[in-house]
This record gives C-alpha cells, sequence and structure tokens, in this order.
C-alpha cells in the first residue's frame, strides 16, 4: 500500500475517529511524523489546529473528486487500488502521475500504438459522456435536449466510422 | 472444447519442445486491453459485464488472427472446472473467483488463452514451450491487432493502454519465464539471483504467479514496469537475464554432479521409487519429489522416463484435476491417495 500523500510505501495505518466519523490513513514515514507531530491531543494552539484542519478540508475535497463517467471517487481508487474506467486517467491525472513515477519510474508511453486512430479514444469519451446525458433527459422527459443529444451521437458514431482503418483484419479466408 | 478430456491431455506448452527446455519450462506474454467505452469490470455491473462479454465473444468467435479458439463461458463453469483453467494456467485465480458475466478463448493446443473481464475487459495470453519469447510476442501482437482492428481500446498518447490497475498502464505487457531452478535452490544460491534480478526491477514469483509460492523449484520471472519502455524493450530485458541464469543452474548442476554423482544419483533415485510406489501423498511432497525426478532425468541419472510426463504430472496431480479424473469430490485424505494411486498408475505403465 502506498503513502496517501506522497505516495512513498505506506509503514502507518492509522484509524482515526473525529466527530463520530471513522477514517483510514495511510501514511509512510515522513508523512507520518508530520503528521503526528500535527495531531497530538496535547496541543493548545486553537490557530494551528484551525490550520490543520482546514489542511484536511483541502485535502478532503480532493480525495472526494468524483470522476464524472464512472462515479469513482479517487478515495475509493486509493482503497481498492483499481480505477473505475478509462477517463479516469484525464480526471485524476495530477493524483495519477507522481503514483505512476512511482511505479514506472516514467510518465510517458514509448511503446506499441493502436492503427486506429488515437482520436477514437476521445470520440468514446464523448459518446459515453452523452449517451448518459441522453438517458437522463429521457428519463426527465426532456424530448427536445434528447433529440438534439441523439443527433451529436450519431454525427460522432458517423465520423468514428469514417476514421476507421480500412485494412480488413487479418482472418482465415 | 470439451472439459472432461483435458484431464487425459495436456497443453503444448508442457511438452518440452521448445529450447533450453530442460531449465526454461515456458515462456509467457500477456497484454491487458481495454474498450474505451464500457467502466472496467470491478466498476461495471452485471449489465455492463454482460455487454462486454457479448461484444469481446464476438471477436473470439471470429477467430482473431486466423487463430481457432473455442469461447468457453466461465461464468457458468462449476468451482472445480474453473479450478481446472487454473491449474492448466488457461485462467487467472481472480478470473476464477470474481462473479458476473466473463469468459475465455482457448486454442487448442491451450496454447492462446483470451480472458474477458478478468481485472482488465481482455487478458490475452499467449504460452510456448522453453525460451521463446520473439514467438509469443509476434503471435500475441497480431491477436491484439486483430482485435483492435475492429474495437476501440482506451488508449491515450501519453499514458498508452489504460488500464483498471495503474500498475499495467502504458504497453500492458507482462513478460514472463518459468524456470525449473533445483539447483540453485538446493544451494541456496538462488538468493543471489533474486537480489540481482531486484535490482533490474524484475519480479520473482512462483509457479501459479502473483501471491503463489515457489513449488518444485519452479520461479517465475517477470518485468514489472509496464510504462515508459517498448515491448521490444522490456522483452529484450528478459532475453539478456535468462540465458545468464540457464548458465549458472547448469554450472551448479555439473558442480553438484561432480562433487557427489553417487549422493546425487542416489537422491533422485529415491523420489522416483517414493513416487512409484506411495499409497498417499501430500501435493507439496509430489512437488518436490517431482522435481527432483525431473533433474535427475535432466542429468542422464534416471533414463526410463520422459520430461513430457513429469512436466504433465506437475499439472495433473493438483487438486482439481484428480477430482476430475475421480468423477468426484474429495477431501484432502482422499484426494493424497487418489493422487499417489494416479502418479503409480502413470509412472508404471511406462515400463
Amino acid at each position: 500500500m502506498k503513502c496517501e500523500r506522497c505516495s512513498k510505501p505506506a509503514v502507518l495505518h492509522i484509524t482515526e475517529l473525529r466527530q463520530g466519523e471513522v477514517r483510514a490513513l495511510h501514511l509512510c514515514e515522513g508523512c507520518a511524523k508530520e503528521y503526528l507531530s500535527h495531531a497530538q491531543p496535547s496541543k493548545k494552539d486553537g490557530a494551528i489546529e484551525s490550520d490543520t484542519g482546514a489542511e484536511e478540508a483541502a485535502l478532503d475535497d480532493l480525495e472526494l473528486q468524483v470522476c464524472p463517467n464512472c462515479g469513482i471517487a479517487f478515495k475509493e481508487f486509493r482503497s481498492l487500488g483499481r480505477l473505475g474506467c478509462p477517463h479516469d486517467y484525464v480526471v485524476f491525472e495530477d493524483e495519477l502521475l507522481p503514483l505512476l513515477e512511482n511505479i514506472h519510474g516514467e510518465t510517458t508511453h514509448t511503446g506499441k500504438i493502436p492503427k486506429r486512430s488515437p482520436q477514437s479514444s476521445q470520440i468514446q469519451f464523448k459518446l459515453i459522456k452523452l449517451r448518459s446525458e441522453l438517458r437522463s433527459c429521457v428519463e426527465e422527459e426532456r424530448y427536445e435536449d434528447a433529440a438534439r443529444i441523439r443527433d451529436s451521437i450519431r454525427q460522432l458514431e458517423e465520423d468514428q466510422s469514417q476514421a476507421k482503418p480500412t485494412s480488413a483484419p487479418s482472418e482465415p479466408g | 472444447m470439451d472439459l472432461e478430456s483435458l484431464t487425459r491431455t495436456s497443453g503444448e506448452w508442457l511438452k518440452a519442445t521448445g529450447p533450453d527446455s530442460d531449465i526454461v519450462m515456458s515462456s509467457r506474454i500477456r497484454l491487458a486491453r481495454n474498450l474505451a467505452q464500457f467502466p472496467f469490470p470491478s466498476r461495471a455491473d452485471d449489465n455492463v459485464r454482460a455487454e462486454i462479454e457479448e461484444v469481446l465473444r464476438t471477436q473470439i468467435e471470429k477467430n482473431p488472427a486466423g487463430r481457432r479458439l473455442n469461447y468457453i463461458s466461465v461464468s457458468s463453469l462449476e468451482v472445480i472446472d474453473r479450478q481446472m483453467l487454473v491449474e492448466r494456467q488457461l485462467i487467472s485465480r481472480e478470473h476464477s473467483e470474481t462473479h458476473g458475466q466473463r469468459g475465455v478463448g482457448v486454442s487448442d493446443e491451450e496454447n492462446i488463452s483470451v480472458m474477458i473481464n478478468e481485472e482488465d475487459h481482455l487478458r490475452i495470453q499467449v504460452l510456448r514451450s522453453g525460451f521463446a519469447l520473439d514467438e509469443c510476442w509476434s503471435e500475441i501482437d497480431a491477436i491484439d491487432d486483430a482485435i483492435e482492428a475492429e474495437r476501440t481500446y482506451a488508449f491515450s498518447d501519453k499514458l498508452g493502454y489504460l488500464t483498471a490497475c495503474p500498475t499495467n498502464c502504458g504497453t500492458g505487457i507482462r513478460v514472463s519465464v518459468l524456470m525449473h531452478l533445483p539447483a540453485l535452490v538446493h544451494t541456496k544460491e538462488i538468493q543471489k539471483v533474486f537480489q540481482a534480478l531486484q535490482k533490474i526491477n524484475l519480479a520473482v514469483r512462483g509457479l501459479y504467479g502473483e501471491g503463489s509460492q515457489a513449488m518444485g523449484d519452479f520461479y517465475q520471472i517477470s518485468n514489472q514496469v509496464t510504462l515508459g519502455k517498448s515491448e521490444a524493450n522490456l522483452i529484450r530485458t528478459i532475453q539478456d537475464v535468462v540465458p545468464n541464469i540457464v548458465s549458472y543452474e547448469r554450472r551448479v548442476r555439473q558442480a553438484l554432479v561432480s562433487e557427489n554423482r553417487r549422493g546425487l544419483h542416489d537422491q533422485v533415485s529415491r523420489a522416483y521409487g517414493i513416487l512409484k510406489t506411495a499409497r498417499t501423498i501430500s501435493s507439496e511432497e509430489t512437488m518436490d519429489l517431482l522435481s527432483s525426478v525431473r533433474l535427475g532425468i535432466n542429468l542422464g541419472l534416471i533414463d526410463d522416463l520422459e520430461i513430457p510426463t513429469i512436466n504433465e504430472l506437475f499439472i495433473h496431480t493438483q487438486p482439481a484435476h484428480l477430482q476430475k479424473i475421480r468423477h468426484e469430490k474429495l477431501e484432502t485424505v482422499d484426494r493424497n491417495v487418489a493422487r499417489a494411486d494416479y502418479i503409480r498408475q502413470r509412472l508404471n505403465e511406462r515400463n
């Protein structure tokens, strides 16, 4: 498991009870020291305490950020170790890059590239978004919006089919 | 594919036909791929999983790149059949144990397996006997191209193929070689090998991959990094290091023979003797003894037995295979008896 703050290996696992809420923390040695020095209950300086509180709230905001496509929060990824959908790599890019650097030592792909247009992935993301919008429009009976979205979906699908490679896949006979 | 008949056959990769197959049992490459328009399997509900399976099964049934694949719906199999596929290395433990619609396409020779709805939508795997990574790559590359020509993979220019776990993104490739290293284990030289491999970022695992312990002196060596290096580069790293381990193991084997040929001959003969006569035997003991016998054959100390038979016994003496052979559910104690029976029969039928 990796540290939640800097993605070094976590060595300290803290379960914190605060205002009736249970929260699990996984920290590396450095961050744990820093965290514990702030969390000393003997601390009486009100100003520092509220500062720490604000910092933690900011951290929580980041952690609670949600992917609009699959609905996973970054916090959930942290505890599961699995992302929810390919689009998460875009939504959580800032958080994922240091993690990828830590795992692979690099953050730029230099290997195989699909023969199909690399843009088609982007088109797919747009399509996912539009389809889910379409569903909610229909559910909410906003049929004019739904019709408009359906047209954009068709347009994108056409673009996509034109972007397909012309060479047929190698198959027998 | 008839699962019942599998207990009488074994995968092509166990036939010991490839280069250096006295030490390199098999070479394997797998690619992790995902369809751009769906959430990853762990985040997909049952309907979406079914949709993913449908889309990808169609691709498998088109025999990508001319490879004929038999489709097996893993989600509709009994536990014992799923376990048997795990033992044959055709699906992963995770794929066997997860829930929801999923399946696997398997070639007749069991050299190719394409899992649908494992950790990623698609896990393509190609296996070869011996040290043959180039062959694995050209085959898997062709299959990957054929599927990709019809389906849009999740791919980013910067991060490459996007996978459910960031540890696989980029190339999505795992290159691994399964090695039989009894002499290095016996002399504890294996520790040096581990340390050297760790320094160049290669992982060492047991026979059944992640989290499994080393059984029968088998070790799987594979890449850990998947992003920032090309497939060719990652394959070359393994190709460069394996010959060193092979010659190290061969050197230590020869040293063991010249130091104490009689002692070694005695040890492998006793192992062979126990396997031919035991009435009850655990899985661990079987693995240990088979490993000794395998070494004995390769050193010419046992001459009435073939390597493929021993390779096959490593797989066929595992719990699910034994129960399929016996057509009944067996608890550990009965399994140990069934295992001993099966081994006796297999080893004595040759004489």
